[in-house]
């Protein structure tokens, strides 16, 4: 004879938003990633904003090219610049001018595509058409014309990552407008329109809150384009010159002739950096693109 | 095709130029520098002449450019002399005109570019189609994953990093330029094996760093296709895997990938501009490079018209080849 246990109405423990948010990121494994570079590359800059001498950063701080040693771990360059302290600064200047670019590129983007999507008509057609005009012509070409011909003196971080959003929004407003064009026709809004909700309290309370999933993703995409477009500039000697940002110090150790020289460090290290901070952008991206749209979601 | 869409692609394609060459018109007359004054204060402090004359000559040849004239009529003579191929002359290389010096590079970044972007399209679009393909052994559908990884990084980079391991760590390649010093220029089979090896670096940087997103899309788009109903009954109709994968899952998966590859040209040309600056090679983005260098104000705008309006018409021009791909747009 065997005693039947009866099963306890068991109390259910509902997790955390915490172990919701580890287990989410548990599954979508190339957002984890992404965000641990992330943290890891913020760590570096902050910590190091904090310890170093800013002074090291710029010319004539140092003894010039020395390689990579116990004093200088990441050695110095031809200028006499500590690149330890310049690569600190430089990975700062650059996620400035990524995230300012980035941030500005999608407000414009949300507040077009808003426009264009919600309201139609002559406008609709007016935006998109400027949009579709301006989506063939390489933007990185128009940027030069505009980068070069700004006085060099005059050209900062914040120039650059004006000159860099100028062709940068189109993309943005496309999404965004597509997104809207959708949405408008959804059942909540209809309900909403029925009920007497005007135009801005429809935008602002049942269409934004459901776009922003888009909106964070569009604005993941806008960093990652504006750090590799003023790196792009930055490499053919448009950037601020004094500043030591990433793709200036390949630019000066490709002028300088750093790998006929022996310098491999100088060029080396900043292109590593980079290639950390765009690829934990791009694994971030791919994770987000994963929230965002449920269709792409687990395709293997 | 009708000819009414013909028609309007043609039209778009004008208006693209057109808005191209408005945009390198107006945004340097927007500045507030002068690069004729700019490049000649430049001779003046190297002494060339005294600072008395720079006046003089900055209205001689602001005259000679047209730039005393009302800013319509700069606009009107701008567009005009564009609608003649007319893109000036250079100012560093003096009595070439910009559209020599174009014609001039311009072999060079054609061959890297087009070899490049086909090879890394179909490489891609290969590897891509396999890693979503579920009747590919399983090492091929993995050989995509690195290259998946590469995505995020741009080709520039690559080339850093590739220069660094390949030719400076280990010395099989040469470091940059486009032939060894020394020698010199001749149809010669050692002079051409020398060219192609100093092409080999920057062209493994272009193929690396744009074959991810290829494999990306096209993994992607292989497993949409793959649900198709078409697909399931080739299945059971009994045909064999290699019809299947080429016929009814490649060809329908690449038509996307097509409109992908009009639409990735701009990109391709931006890399390969830097590239070839940073290998020191002799096509159109080290013609540039050096222009933006030395105040070089109407090489800058030629090159860039010239490249933007190669990129809209190659654009254009991929679109009118879809219907060849695509039946049933050629059938409407």
């Amino acid at each position: 004879m065997t005693t039947i246990a009866i099963s306890q109405p068991q109390v259910v423990l509902q997790p955390g938003r915490l172990t919701l948010l580890l287990r989410y990121l548990r599954r979508n494994k190339s957002l984890a990633i992404g965000l641990l570079l992330m943290f890891a590359l913020i760590a570096f800059t902050v910590i190091g904003l904090a310890t170093i001498d800013h002074k090291t950063a710029y010319p004539l701080a140092v003894k010039p090219k020395q390689p990579p040693s116990a004093q200088y771990p990441f050695g110095t360059d031809f200028f006499g610049r500590d690149l330890l302290a310049a690569m600190v600064i430089g990975m700062w200047q650059t996620a400035l001018i990524g995230v300012l670019a980035g941030a500005l590129g999608t407000l414009i983007g949300v507040v077009l595509g808003f426009i264009s999507a919600y309201f139609g008509g002559f406008l609709d057609a007016g935006i998109k058409g400027i949009c579709q005009i301006l989506t063939p012509i390489p933007a990185f070409l128009i940027q030069i014309i505009i980068a070069g011909s700004l006085d060099r003196r005059d050209v900062t971080i914040y120039t650059m990552a004006f000159v860099v959003v100028l062709l940068a929004w189109m993309g943005p407003t496309l999404v965004i407008r597509s997104q809207v064009l959708t949405m408008k026709e959804r059942q909540y809004v209809a309900v909403a329109k029925l009920s007497g909700t005007g135009d801005l309290g429809i935008i602002f309370g049942e269409i934004l809150p459901n776009l922003l999933p888009f909106i964070v993703a569009a604005f993941a995409t806008q960093v990652f384009a504006a750090v590799f477009v003023s790196f792009y500039l930055a490499v053919l000697g448009l950037g601020p010159l004094r500043e030591p940002l990433l793709g200036n110090i390949v630019w000066a150790a490709q002028k300088q002739g750093a790998f006929f020289n022996g310098w491999w460090w100088w060029p080396v290290e900043p292109a590593l950096a980079l290639v950390l901070i765009l690829g934990s952008l791009a694994l971030i991206n791919m994770g987000l693109d994963e929230l965002a749209n449920p269709r792409v979601r687990r395709t293997e | 095709m009708s000819l009414k869409t013909l028609i309007q692609r043609l039209l778009f394609l004008v208006l693209v130029v057109w808005a191209a060459s408005t945009i390198t018109f107006f945004i340097p007359r927007i500045s507030s520098k002068n690069p004729i004054r700019e490049r000649f204060a430049e001779l003046a402090r190297t002494g060339g002449f005294s600072p008395q004359d720079m006046e003089t000559i900055v209205a001689a040849y602001n005259q000679k450019f047209g730039l005393d004239k009302p800013l319509w009529q700069q606009y009107v003579d701008y567009v005009s002399s564009i609608a003649r191929f007319d893109l000036g002359v250079s100012f560093n290389k003096y009595p070439k005109t910009v559209w020599e010096l174009i014609m001039e590079a311009l072999p060079w970044s054609m061959a890297l570019l087009s070899v490049t972007t086909v090879l890394s399209f179909i490489i891609g679009n290969l590897l891509g189609a396999v890693a979503a393909w579920p009747r590919a052994p399983q090492w091929l559908r993995t050989v995509a994953t690195p290259f998946i990884l590469l995505q995020g990084v741009p080709p520039v980079l690559l080339g850093i990093l590739l220069i660094f391991f390949v030719a400076f760590r280990f010395k099989l390649l040469p470091i940059s330029g486009s032939y060894s010093i020394g020698t010199v220029p001749s149809l010669s089979p050692e002079f051409m094996l020398d060219v192609s090896r100093h092409q080999i670096l920057p062209a493994l940087s272009l193929i690396f760093g744009t074959v991810g997103g290829w494999v990306l899309s096209m993994r992607g788009m292989g497993v949409t296709i793959q649900g198709e109903d078409y697909v399931l009954f080739a299945e059971h109709k009994g045909l064999d895997g290699y019809t299947i994968f080429k016929d009814y899952y490649l060809r329908n998966a690449m038509l996307p990938q097509v409109t992908g590859l009009a639409l990735a040209l701009s990109s391709v040309v931006t890399s390969g501009v830097v590239i070839e600056q940073m290998y020191g090679l002799p096509g159109l983005g080290t013609v540039l490079s050096s222009a933006i260098q030395s105040n070089d104000f109407l090489v800058i705008y030629g090159i860039v018209l010239f490249i933007t309006i190669t990129v809209a018409t190659l654009m254009v021009g991929v679109e009118l080849l879809y219907p060849l791909l695509d039946p049933r747009i050629r059938h409407e």
